[in-house]
């Protein structure tokens, strides 16, 4: 999904950094933003910051990421069952996937050509062949599959299941679940550190972000947020951003209408930044520059300067904004 | 004379292989009555599984968890009649299941719990709304997923007030159970800063609830029944007994909304839930049960749920361990209701938002924003620690 600086990783991974060094110039990109309930996707300009396009989609999109090429952003159209594609260059949908029964999250592996999805209603994973567009195969997991992740290597697949409360670690090359770690009520979203040494599973009910060792696969720390004036109920977990280089992170706290900063390596909150309501996923800029959250209730996109840990601006979008992910244009 | 109508789930193991250690099993036992209580709407007649249908589901939710966990749980159902030996039953399921959830009346409620009591037995109780169960007649091994009538009292009562609808004609009808839902609404109006303008009483004089021909009449007696009223906002109807609340609505003397027991009504929960990933599970229970999920289904569901959680939290079935987990403040459960779920320590009740349905849709969920609390706004909703006179033991 969305909040995918690690797009721009994955893409390093796979050996583009010299497309990195001659590319266009900074903050020149387009944010591509699900609105649940207006079955549409907002298209944001990061230079003037303003919405420059709205592309009609299927039914309830929600997750939202663009493929590994950079041509297409997917969007996982849940009411249809559906995942379908944005060609980035004309701004339409051409094409669909054959997902699962409602989709609702998914991650791709390294190198683009495998989607791996998140089927909320039958309790699987499904695996989709991204360039034959066929199904592969399907995991069984815990009940209600949500959160997707690939470890940097690719070798571990992560699935959190939310009323099982668990992240499953699924072998990539076997598709059997290998390991399941126990993590706090209804855990939504997770997100590996660029080298691998941590994964961190946010727990909606919970009110919690697991640290799990994705070696040992238990977990080794709990992030906490307290917010004076806040019941706990409100502060809710959702989305997770890291910066490439591990040091900072940004977690939406969903109803508590906050974003946490938190230093990655002692796991402290840094401070709460007040942003819309209902704030629920986010992506960077590819420069870091900036990371912009998607404020579900209030029907806005808040931006953050990532350096000065402040919110510079609102862009109102549809209604519901869910998830949103980055491209160039 | 006990007859009792036994049916047992029986679950085939997850996993067989020699090298795998045997799985924990958890039993979990269903005290029911029997029989189907009436009700004035065809649609809103309830199903013979109402209830176990929700706990179902939760074991086969409970059993997709625990395959990862080397955990299988299973269900066992007891049905009594009206004069049974509840005690007996209890006593009889307690000795297979350290779990029961319960679907009783108060009085057959207490009776079970104590009957388990010496035993280490746990009750659920999803059924009694009854308040005297949480405060004077409280105990320290039954957990409450049912909300009380002053839960659901206090959030109709949040909205109506948000919504400035504050003259509220009280209607009651004329059994014991009327009388404790209007003296819920009395306490909320109290609360919350309404007036009840006047009160009428609907005397139940028999008859059935139907007939081939009784709307003709209904329509001639409703608005004569309601007329001269003073002047109000909303009629809040406190029939529990199903006797004429559902009669109402659009049959008033004056053009105004009805609230309580007919028109918008306070519950647990409703098959038009839809927020907060709530139609995972309603597609999940109607896929199994071939119908739509009640607030009972739901209760149960919860109720199945929290040992299953509990189990998986603790990695034991042991009754003591599983109740002090529950009580912990580590427990939450996540309910589809926008929040975590939590127990009252001081009377084992749990807390949670109040739906606001008119049988279609959900109009709203209490507690509305702006009814503040120093702990918990779930607190807000039914009687608080400092008004509680339970004294667990």
């Amino acid at each position: 999904m969305m909040n995918r600086s690690k797009m721009l990783c994955r893409v390093w991974l796979c050996g583009a950094a010299t497309w990195l060094a001659t590319a266009v110039p900074a903050s020149a990109f387009l944010a591509y933003v699900s609105n649940e309930k207006s079955n549409t996707v907002s298209v944001i300009d990061t230079d003037s910051w303003t919405v420059t396009a709205t592309i009609k989609v299927g039914q309830r999109p929600r997750g939202i990421e663009l493929t590994r090429d950079g041509k297409s952003v997917l969007v996982a159209v849940g009411d249809d069952d559906t995942i379908q594609i944005i060609d980035v260059a004309s701004q339409k949908v051409v094409d669909s996937l054959p997902s699962g029964p409602d989709p609702e999250l998914f991650t791709q592996d390294a190198a683009g050509k495998v989607l791996y999805v998140a089927n909320e209603n039958d309790n699987t994973v499904t695996v989709i062949d991204l360039e034959k567009r066929v199904r592969m195969g399907d995991v069984q997991v815990g009940v209600e599959p949500e959160g997707m992740a690939i470890s940097p290597d690719g070798k571990i697949l992560i699935n959190t299941s939310e009323t099982t409360n668990m992240a499953h670690f699924i072998d990539t090359a076997t598709r059997q679940i290998v390991a399941n770690v126990l993590v706090d009520a209804r855990p939504r979203f997770a997100e590996f550190k660029r080298d691998g040494s941590e994964l961190w599973v946010s727990s909606e009910i919970g009110g919690t972000v697991s640290v799990i060792d994705p070696a040992k696969r238990v977990v080794t720390d709990k992030i906490e947020f307290n917010i004076p004036g806040l019941r706990r109920e409100a502060i809710q977990p959702v989305g997770i951003g890291m910066t490439r280089d591990a040091k900072i992170a940004f977690i939406a706290l969903g109803p508590a209408n906050r974003i946490a900063v938190v230093d990655a390596a002692t796991h402290k909150v840094i401070k709460y930044l007040l942003v819309g309501q209902r704030v629920w996923h986010m992506a960077f800029t590819p420069d870091e520059k900036y990371l912009l959250v998607t404020n579900g209730v209030s029907n806005d996109v808040s931006v953050i300067d990532v350096a000065a840990q402040k919110v510079i601006k609102t862009i109102q979008v549809g209604e519901l904004p869910w998830g949103i992910a980055m491209a160039r244009p | 004379m006990i007859r009792w109508l036994i049916g047992a789930i029986s679950l085939c193991a997850v996993t067989s292989s020699a090298l795998a250690a045997e799985p924990l099993t958890i039993s979990i036992g269903y005290l029911g009555q029997a029989g189907i209580k009436a009700t004035l709407s065809l649609v809103e007649l309830p199903s013979e599984n109402d209830g176990i249908a929700g706990a179902r589901l939760a074991i086969e939710d409970n059993n997709t968890t625990g395959k990862f966990l080397k955990q299988q749980f299973g269900l066992e159902e007891i049905r009594v009649k009206e004069g049974d030996d509840v005690a007996g039953a209890a006593r009889d399921l307690a000795g297979r299941n350290t779990f029961i959830i319960a679907d009783l009346p108060p009085d057959a409620l207490l009776q079970a719990a104590d009957a388990v009591r010496d035993r280490g037995g746990i009750l659920f109780n999803v059924g009694a709304a009854d308040d005297r169960l949480r405060e004077a007649d409280c105990r320290a091994n039954v957990i409450h997923i049912a909300p009380t009538r002053s839960m659901l009292a206090d959030a109709l009562a949040q909205y109506l007030v948000w919504k400035q609808w504050k003259r509220w004609l009280l209607v009651v009808g004329s059994h014991d159970d009327d009388r404790l839902e209007a003296d819920a609404y009395r306490r909320a109006a109290a609360r919350f800063g309404a007036k009840i303008v006047q009160e009428r009483v609907f005397e139940d004089t028999g008859g059935a609830r139907r007939t081939d021909s009784g709307v003709t009449l209904i329509q001639r007696q409703i608005p004569v029944f309601t007329q001269q009223a003073p002047a109000y906002d909303v009629m809040i109807a406190a029939d529990e007994s199903e006797v004429f609340a559902s009669y109402l609505p659009y049959r008033t003397w004056d053009p105004r909304p009805v609230a309580g027991s007919a028109g918008l009504v306070p519950t647990s929960w409703h098959a038009a839930q839809d927020q907060w990933g709530a139609v995972q599970i309603q597609n999940r229970f109607t896929k199994l049960n071939a119908r739509r999920m009640t607030a009972r289904d739901m209760q149960a569901w919860l109720a199945t749920r929290m040992i299953g959680e509990a189990a998986s939290r603790t990695n034991s079935g042991d009754g003591k361990a599983i109740l002090a987990f529950l009580k912990s403040p580590d427990f939450s459960i996540a309910g589809f209701k926008g929040q975590r779920l939590t127990i009252r320590d001081w009377n084992l009740q749990l807390r949670q938002p109040i739906l606001l349905v008119d049988g279609r849709m959900v109009i709203s969920v209490s507690p509305q924003d702006g009814f503040l609390h120093q702990v918990s706004e779930l607190d807000t909703l039914g009687i608080d620690r400092p008004e509680s006179k339970c004294r667990l033991q």
